[in-house]
């Protein structure tokens, strides 16, 4: 009899502290997503800040960072843009567009022999730079490219 | 939701060269609905995550500036045909996309 009941507690114990751990979002059902959205960083209005808050600040020019893009987009809701850094150790990739609401576009996290190369399209709301940084070896790298558009994406 | 996500992935030399393609308005909630005047609220994927065989290789975090329908393209060193490469991605409404492929 007390051997059953101490089983029955353990196991309730057991099945309670998972439905927190769920509710808490510590296991979450199916993908598992690991870091939080950095909302501080994609709501940054200033270029400076979104790179400050997404942990690309005070970046060295380089030009191991190849941007393709065209020198000039017709629409601005779709520019296709591609990356890829030629430095050595690179861990991770993020894209902004200067003059956009919102400069910070995307970050990108690499691990386990994926290549530091990104293809994606992007919103531009206006003529604008382009600016691909990376982290690498625990430094900041950037380069940048200038993408005219004649029609704007961004319901500016 | 496998139906709004379409991918390929084909051997390219030793890489796996990997596009993939989701359907999402990927609203900015920037723009006016122009029949009621109201903005439009922001409705976008905001994560996504590539796996290998079921191992990262990729975390991606988005924000309002990836253009509509997003397509992702990705190169994975040494990867063989008949590797699987899976896609999770969430929108900011935490609706779930889910997808995978076998590398050709």
């Amino acid at each position: 009899m007390n051997q059953l009941r101490r089983a029955f507690l353990k196991n309730a114990g057991a099945v309670g502290s998972v439905a927190i751990a769920i509710a808490a979002g510590l296991l979450k059902p199916g993908a598992a997503f690991a870091a939080a959205w950095n909302s501080l960083a994609f709501t940054a209005k200033e270029l400076t800040d979104a790179a400050k808050n997404a942990g690309y600040g005070g970046a060295t020019e380089s030009s191991d960072i190849q941007i393709k893009a065209p020198d000039i987009a017709e629409n601005g809701a779709v520019v296709p843009v591609s990356a890829t850094s030629n430095i050595p150790g690179t861990t991770s990739m993020a894209i902004f567009v200067e003059k956009n609401p919102a400069p910070l576009i995307a970050i990108f996290e690499f691990s386990n022999g994926i290549e530091p190369n990104i293809s994606t399209r992007i919103k531009m709301a206006k003529t604008s730079l382009v600016r691909v940084s990376v982290q690498a070896g625990g430094k900041n790298y950037t380069n940048s490219r200038e993408v005219k558009v004649t029609i704007g994406g961004c319901g500016g | 939701m496998a139906e709004a996500m379409k991918m390929r992935a084909t051997m390219d030399g030793s890489v796996a060269d990997v596009k993939v393609l989701i359907q999402h308005p990927m609203d900015t909630g920037l723009m006016k609905d122009k029949k009621t005047d109201k903005l439009i609220p922001a409705f976008f994927i905001n994560q996504v995550v590539a796996t290998l065989n079921g191992k990262t290789v990729l975390e991606a975090q988005w924000g309002v500036g990836i253009a509509q329908n997003p397509f992702l393209g990705f190169r994975i060193k040494g990867a063989k045909p008949g590797d699987k490469i899976g896609i999770n991605a969430v929108d900011n409404l935490g609706t779930k996309y889910d997808g995978e492929v076998v590398v050709a």
